[in-house]
Formats: C-alpha cells, sequence, structure tokens
C-alpha cells in the first residue's frame, strides 16, 4: 500500500547566530493510511520537529518530507494538528473556535454548521457549544480543540503530546474517546508522546527515537490482540507488560549509551 | 461573589447569631447580612466624600470673601457659578464646550485608530519596523507639543491645526503601545491558526487584533486624557473659541473667575467623557475573560 506520510532521509538543523543545531538526522519512515503510529523518546530527540516537518511549518534541511505521495509546502487542510494545550481562543465561544477552521479555508455552509453541531455532540459538548473556553474544563477544552481539528476533515492527524496536561482520569477517557474517534473516520494519525504506556496502548507502531541528533533507534509492531482492544482494555491485557517493558529496555539502554 | 470571606467580621457573634435564628437557611442569612455590611461601607465613603467637597468649597468661598486669599486671582465658588450660569442662560458657553468636546472626541478617535494602523503595518512589515523602532523612541520622548507652531503654519490658524497637535500627543504612544501588544500575542494561537491554513493577512484578523482588542479599547481611554492636553494647548495657540480659549481670554482681560470657571467645566466633561468611553469599554469587552 502506498504511504500516507513518509519521510525520505529527511534531517534537520535548527540555525542561529549561536549554533546550528542538528534536530534530526537521516530519518525514513512510512506510515500507511488508517495507520496509527506513536513517536516516543527522551526530551531533545526531535519528536516535535518531526511533526512540524509533517504539519509544513518547517522545511527540512535535507530530504523530502511526503503526505499522500505528494511533497510538502507548508500547512494543507489534508493534516490536522493537536497541540498539548487546546489553545482555545478565549474570546470566541466553543462554536467559535471550532469554526475557526472553516471559516479561514472560506467554508462556512449549512452543512458545515450540521457538521460541528453532529461533532460537538458526539464528543459531548452540545450544552456547551455557546460558552466560553474558561467556562470548561481541561478534558472538554482539549475534546473542543479535538473537534476543531477534526472539521476541516483531515486525512492525517498528528498529536503533539495532546493528553500530557489532563489528569490521569480523564486522559485515559480522552485516549480511549480519540482512540475509537480516528479508528471509525479511518484518519492516519502520529502521535508523539512522553508516556510509553500510552504510545503502546494506541499504537499499531511505536518508534523509538534516540536523542541529539534524533534518530530512529527501534521500531516496535504492537501485537495484533492489543490493536484491537481500546487503549483502556490494552492496558489490562497479559501481552502489554511484555511490549510496554521491551520499549521501556530499549529506550534505558539507549539513555545509557547516550551517557557513555 | 457573595461568600462571606471577610475573616475580620466578628465570626463568633455570628455563629451565635446563626442559633438564634433556627438552623433554616442560615447561610443566606449571613449574606444578607454580608451585603448589609457592604452597603453601609460604600455610603458612608459616598457621605464622607460629598463632607469633603463641600468643606473645601465653604473654605475657598470664605477666603475667597474675608480676603485670606487674592480675590482677583483665586476667586470664589459663589462667583464661578454666577458666571457659569450667566454665560449658560445667554447661551455663549455651550458653543466653546461644543468646539472643544468634538476637537478632543476627534483626537482621541483619530488617535487611537491611526496608531492602531501604523501599528498594524510595523506588524506586517517587520523589516519596517526594525528601521523605525529608533525614529520613535525619539518621537515618543520628544514633547510634541512643541509642534504646535508648524502645525499653525502648515495647516492655517484652525480646527485642523488643533486636532494636528492632539494627534501628535496620542498617536505615537498609541503606536508603541498597541504594536507591543501585537507582538506578544500567544505564538500558540498564531500558530493554530497557520496550521488550519490561515494566511497572514487572516493571522492578523482573527488572532491577533481580536486578541489585541481589550488593550486597544483601553489605549483609546488613555488617549481621551491625552487628547485633552493636546485640545488645550492647540487651543491656547491658535484657537478663537473652545474652553482653552476661553481661559486664555480670561487670562488676557485678566478675568480669573472666567479661568477658573472654564477649567470646572473641563473637568466635568473631560470626567464625564472618560467614564462615557469606560463604558463603552466594558460593553466591548463583556463576556471575555481577565488575561
Amino acid at each position: 500500500m502506498r504511504a500516507m506520510l513518509e519521510l525520505k532521509n529527511v534531517s534537520h538543523v535548527y540555525v542561529s547566530a549561536q549554533e546550528a543545531s542538528l534536530a534530526v538526522e537521516g530519518l525514513d519512515l512510512q506510515v500507511t493510511p488508517g495507520e496509527f503510529v506513536s513517536l516516543v523518546g527522551p526530551s531533545g530527540c526531535g519528536k516535535t520537529t518531526i511533526l512540524s516537518l509533517l504539519a509544513g511549518l518547517l522545511v527540512p534541511s535535507r530530504g523530502q518530507v511526503l503526505i499522500g505521495g505528494e511533497p510538502v509546502h507548508g500547512p494543507s487542510p489534508r493534516v490536522g494538528y493537536m497541540l498539548q494545550q487546546d489553545y482555545l481562543l478565549p474570546w470566541r465561544t466553543i462554536r467559535g473556535n471550532v469554526l475557526l477552521g472553516p471559516e479561514l479555508a472560506g467554508r462556512q455552509s449549512r452543512e458545515t454548521e450540521e457538521a460541528v453541531e453532529r461533532l460537538l455532540h458526539e464528543m459531548g459538548l452540545s450544552g456547551s457549544a455557546a460558552r466560553y473556553p474558561h467556562e470548561l474544563s481541561g478534558g472538554m477544552r482539549q475534546r473542543a480543540a479535538l473537534v476543531r481539528t477534526l472539521i476541516t476533515d483531515p486525512e492525517v492527524l498528528l498529536l503533539d503530546e495532546p493528553f500530557s496536561a489532563l489528569d490521569m482520569h480523564i486522559k485515559l477517557q480522552l485516549e480511549d474517546l480519540v482512540h475509537h474517534t480516528l479508528r471509525r473516520m479511518r484518519k492516519t494519525a502520529l502521535l508523539v508522546t512522553h508516556d510509553l504506556a500510552e504510545a503502546a496502548a494506541m499504537s499499531d507502531r511505536v518508534v523509538l527515537l534516540g536523542s541529539r541528533p534524533g534518530r530512529i533507534r527501534h521500531i516496535f509492531d504492537i501485537p495484533a490482540e492489543l490493536r484491537a482492544l481500546p487503549p483502556m482494555q490494552a492496558r489490562r491485557e497479559p501481552g502489554f507488560q511484555d511490549i510496554f517493558e521491551a520499549i521501556w529496555a530499549e529506550l534505558e539502554e539507549g539513555e545509557e549509551g547516550g551517557d557513555a | 461573589m457573595h461568600r462571606h470571606d471577610d475573616p475580620a467580621a466578628a465570626p463568633e457573634a455570628q455563629t451565635h447569631d446563626q442559633r438564634k435564628a433556627g438552623e433554616l437557611d442560615w447561610p443566606a442569612a449571613l449574606q444578607r447580612a454580608y451585603i448589609r455590611r457592604q452597603r453601609r461601607r460604600s455610603l458612608a465613603v459616598r457621605l464622607v466624600q460629598v463632607q469633603v467637597l463641600v468643606l473645601l468649597l465653604g473654605l475657598w468661598e470664605a477666603a475667597g470673601r474675608r480676603g485670606w486669599i487674592d480675590e482677583l486671582l483665586f476667586s470664589y465658588p459663589a462667583k464661578l457659578a454666577n458666571q457659569l450660569w450667566t454665560t449658560l442662560l445667554a447661551g455663549t458657553l455651550l458653543p466653546h464646550v461644543g468646539v472643544t468636546v468634538l476637537e478632543t472626541a476627534a483626537g482621541f478617535v483619530l488617535g487611537t485608530l491611526l496608531g492602531t494602523a501604523a501599528a498594524a503595518l510595523l506588524w506586517w512589515y517587520p523589516f519596517v519596523s526594525r528601521v523605525v523602532d529608533p525614529y520613535l523612541v525619539v518621537l515618543n520622548s520628544m514633547p510634541k507639543v512643541a509642534l504646535g507652531p508648524i502645525f499653525i503654519v502648515a495647516l492655517g490658524p484652525g480646527l485642523l491645526s488643533i486636532v494636528a497637535v492632539t494627534l501628535s500627543v496620542t498617536v505615537i504612544i498609541t503606536t508603541l503601545a498597541i504594536y507591543n501588544r501585537f507582538r506578544e500575542v500567544e505564538p500558540s494561537y498564531i500558530k493554530v491558526a497557520q496550521l488550519l491554513g490561515a494566511s497572514r493577512g487572516q493571522v492578523f484578523r482573527s488572532i491577533v487584533l481580536p486578541d489585541t482588542f481589550p488593550v486597544i479599547i483601553s489605549t483609546l481611554k488613555v488617549n481621551v486624557g491625552l487628547s485633552w492636553i493636546g485640545v488645550i494647548v492647540g487651543e491656547f495657540l491658535v484657537a478663537r473659541a473652545g474652553l482653552g480659549y476661553l481661559i486664555i481670554y480670561g487670562f488676557q482681560v485678566f478675568n480669573f473667575t472666567l479661568v477658573l470657571s472654564s477649567l470646572l467645566v473641563i473637568a466635568a466633561v473631560a470626567a464625564v467623557m472618560y467614564q462615557l468611553v469606560a463604558l463603552l469599554e466594558r460593553k466591548l469587552t463583556a463576556g471575555r475573560p481577565e488575561r
């Protein structure tokens, strides 16, 4: 199958007056349509750089970044992005925030408005559409941010630690919701996370990166029986602990090697 | 809002009251007591304010009539009131008020609009903003009312010059304040818009401008005060009408009752104008959380 996301020998350098620092080097990665892949690794391994490259916010210093077989030139409606925090605009209502994307694209129509209401309803936010972000809890706000990302109907979702700022039980609920929603809509997703258990529970594959510069160290295939389950259930399966420990061991080894 | 959160307010007496009042709805009774205390306090503040005013006016009146201070120079309230009343009845006061209010309003509205437009230009062209930065700093620290004579020669002695003096006072500081706020807009909001495909113009319209809006409105409020300075100085220099003109005229004919009564009118009209703009601010920024 043709890859939905593809990195071909990608390297990226951040240049400033003080230094030229190599953030990622020689990355090769393919993500097939509908696949859920996580990027994990120590801080400074260039996870967010990779998302920015795929989102078209950065131009790779070397190599090629492809979405659906086409080179990336700047942000595109084919790619949705969820940030660590919701960053809902405080002066807009929840509905107004969700409509930001269609507004910017000049696609405000009856259908869009109906789609907004439907999606808000699915995410349990019907009653909050007319409220302002500061009136909502963290979990609700992040759900609203998810609706804002999904309303433009992107094929690919880039998730930049979207659960990291939430309380544990909200985080687990939201993982299930996101996992279920993306499966149902057949989206391709790339999740950056610090949380190895989250990566193992949600993904089809987990990519472990080494740091400074970021390189791919190992790619773990999650067993089919875990993949079939929602994240919260997958965490309770006996096989889950094995894959979690395998990733953990590899990460530890890399860090020791890095220190030596 | 109406929680009882004043720890200094004798807790013992209240717990005692609660028991007596029966156990039903004692929190509401606490709240009523709290509101009563607050009201009494506000009333007391008002009362003292009025007393201070009456005392000062009385003192002034007595000092003027009894010759403790020079009556010619400092006048006294009864003379001011008489002056205001007769000019009001004769219809010679209000036209001056009208002229000055018009000039001031034109000054702070135009000043805020032009300043915001200039700030937008600087935001749009970072290169330009770096180039003009030192010029803005110099212009900002210069006392711009000193440009008055040049405006008079260039624009003629009239309303145009006076508004120009006002703008010279308001535009630069407005530009700097709003441009600085533009640059403090949360980068992640901008990132969100960019990821949704926003162009630079769309980022400005949908993120930068609305995020800065409260600051623009509060700058409008600051500009009310600055515009009064510009207008009065402008009127000192050229006018044939307006409250500033009345002050200069009173000074020239040595009628300090006229000077002081004009000042009084300025204070009153400026306060009303400020309150109106503050009201507008509350209306326009309603529903927004504090940042």
